[in-house]
């Protein structure tokens, strides 16, 4: 816990140093009404897992030092609040407005310094290189959400969401608080450039046009050998039979 | 056979106890079992087959003027036009035309084909008799006595000399093909044993090569590295082996998570550093859950649990996944500790 937290303020110093706006600065610009309307809003919807202090139970981790990115992903994606405890913690329709959610961050980043969520600024997608983009994908991210994005399982039920539909903010977010089983992409491993250029890719890739039409979900040979198998034997089958029958 | 009735005209039911045998010993099939044989409309009526020549005829036409049709569009479809076909989507029109006009070209010629044969070749049931292969009794005879004559007359029996040395030089012709087989390569030697990681190799990411110290790493962080040394190998080699060999994940977990690791403080502060090939076929496996510490190869779904010294806990990897000794150097930047201590990726013969 003690490593967690010295990594975490390792992290935004650095981030601080980069960026004019840090998980320190945000935490303090926020106002202490913000903070209370968000521990309200904690006791009452979060607390029963969490904890009342946010200290975490058997049921759910700590919330201390996960910092305002990792609540705007998780209750901005629908995520949290749980719908029931599983292997992975499924997208649903949000419940929160973004004032409410905003709140809760506030709150949960008082309680301790981590990730802040990324501002406009720092989103800024002008300037990025796509090609490094691409490359920086395929090295750290295709291998479990697949070349273009479409997800993919993982281990014992596990699996990567596709990100297709991700905003910029919520790539951003995820990177840099790593949620569920994917890893932390902290901005000493993947600079807020080099992470930026991962977005310009994303987001790229997911609108190009598919040159040989059906996409089948752009998932390679599991969708595509169906396919094939199923209608391109089929009507081979079909022709096959077409041959043999009789003529009067 | 009591289900089955004599057809009554002479000739027996198969599989009876006579069988009469037809002029090449094969019993013969009764003419009545043969299915009646319908005349097609194209048998009787000429003006019906005139219509299928004519519809044979145009299927080849297209046959011959779909090629034609496909090189236009080849050189007159811009290759970057998009188009929306129904039920597919947008699709590039030069692939879509293309695709559609050789399909249908290809097709109609084979459909052509089909179409002749089945209106206007004829379709009467012919029936071909299968023949015995044994040999009459008298060829039989005669060409063991040839094989005896040309025996004696070689002096195959009589000439012991020759005879020994033919063996022996028959014998010894697979010796050709020994220091042929030198020639495949020379043998991999010691290449397959060791990687470019040495004491003191900085361990930097991939693709952006930058060193890292270890506030870098968050707890529950992943980072693809590679020696510090690779890019310059590389340009000096022209070559990809070592990249094949010496890329390593680092992974970051509480001290107190990790269960065993392969040596005595081979960690540092709970980074550990292993191997990215797969010990089944050597796919590059990072698909790292970092609540689990499983990593998991996409390829066999081999899993690895990196915080149990990467034990194989499921799939068909023969062996833990090999760690990397790491520790810092004066400048607090991650380096290795050695080389691995034994082979990476898959196994191969003489690994032992």
């Amino acid at each position: 816990m003690v490593l967690l937290f010295a990594a975490l303020v390792g992290t935004g110093g650095l981030y601080s140093a980069l960026t004019s706006t840090s998980a320190q600065a945000t935490s303090s610009d926020a106002s202490a009404q913000e903070i209370s309307h968000g521990r309200q809003l904690f006791l009452e919807g979060c607390a029963t897992c969490h904890g009342l202090n946010a200290q975490g139970s058997a049921n759910a981790p700590t919330l201390i030092g996960v910092g305002a990115a990792a609540v705007d992903f998780q209750v901005g994606t629908g995520r949290m609040p749980l719908a029931r405890p599983g292997t992975e913690a499924e997208t649903k329709p949000v419940i929160y407005t973004q004032t409410e959610i905003d709140a809760l961050a506030a709150y949960v980043a008082s309680l301790g310094a981590g990730p802040a969520i990324p501002s406009d600024d720092q989103l800024d997608l002008t300037g990025t290189n796509l090609q490094r983009g691409g490359e920086l994908f395929r090295t750290n991210c295709a291998q479990c959400h697949n070349f273009a994005g479409e997800g993919g399982a993982l281990a014992f039920g596990a699996y990567a969401p596709s990100i297709t539909t991700a905003t910029p903010k919520q790539l951003y977010e995820a990177m840099l608080t790593g949620p569920e089983q994917m890893p932390v992409f902290a901005d000493g491993t993947l600079t807020p450039q080099q992470k930026l250029d991962i977005i310009k890719f994303i987001t790229t890739v997911r609108n190009e046009p598919n040159p040989g039409g059906l996409a089948l979900g752009r998932l390679g040979p599991v969708t595509e050998g169906l396919f094939v198998w199923v209608v391109g034997l089929g009507a081979v089958i079909a022709v096959a039979i077409w041959i043999g029958v009789k003529v009067s | 056979m009591t289900d089955v009735e004599d057809p009554g005209d002479g000739h027996p039911v198969p599989g009876s106890q006579v069988e009469p045998v037809g002029a090449h010993g094969t019993p013969d099939i009764p003419e009545s079992r043969l299915p009646v044989h319908h005349p097609r409309r194209t048998d009787i009526d000429p003006r019906a087959a005139r219509r299928v020549e004519r519809q044979v005829s145009l299927l080849f036409v297209i046959g011959i003027l779909t090629p034609i049709a496909f090189w236009l569009e080849y050189v007159y479809i811009p290759r970057d036009k998009v188009i929306n076909v129904p039920v597919i989507g947008p699709t590039s029109a030069s692939n879509f035309f293309l695709g559609l006009t050789m399909g249908i070209g290809l097709f109609c010629v084979g459909a052509g084909a089909i179409h002749w044969a089945k209106k206007l070749m004829p379709d009467v049931e012919e029936v071909a008799d299968r023949h015995p292969f044994r040999g009459t009794d008298e060829d039989r005879a005669t060409a063991v006595q040839l094989f005896e004559e040309g025996t004696e007359n070689s002096g195959f029996l009589r000439y012991k000399m020759i005879r020994r040395t033919l063996i022996g030089a028959l014998a010894a012709t697979p010796l050709f093909a020994l220091p042929l087989l030198k020639d495949l390569g020379p043998m991999p030697g010691n290449f397959l044993r060791y990687t470019l990681w040495k004491k003191g190799e900085r361990i930097v990411t991939d693709v952006s090569y930058q060193p890292l110290r270890a506030v870098d790493i968050p707890i529950g962080g992943l980072v693809s590295c590679v020696p510090a040394s690779l890019p310059a190998e590389q340009d000096a080699s022209g070559n990809q082996n070592e990249a094949a060999k010496s890329p390593v994940i680092l992974v970051r977990m509480r001290p107190a998570e990790i269960k065993k690791q392969q040596g005595a403080n081979w960690d540092y502060e709970g980074i550990l550093c292993y191997s990215k090939i797969c010990t089944h076929v050597g796919c590059p496996t990072a698909l790292y859950e970092q609540k689990t510490h499983q990593l998991l190869c996409p390829c066999h779904q081999s899993t690895f649990d990196l915080s149990d010294a990467g034990r194989v806990i499921f799939g068909p990897a023969a062996r833990a996944m090999p760690q990397l000794p790491i520790t810092v150097d004066s400048e607090g930047y991650l380096v290795a500790q050695s080389d691995f201590h034994q082979p990476v990726g898959p196994s191969f013969w003489e690994r032992g």
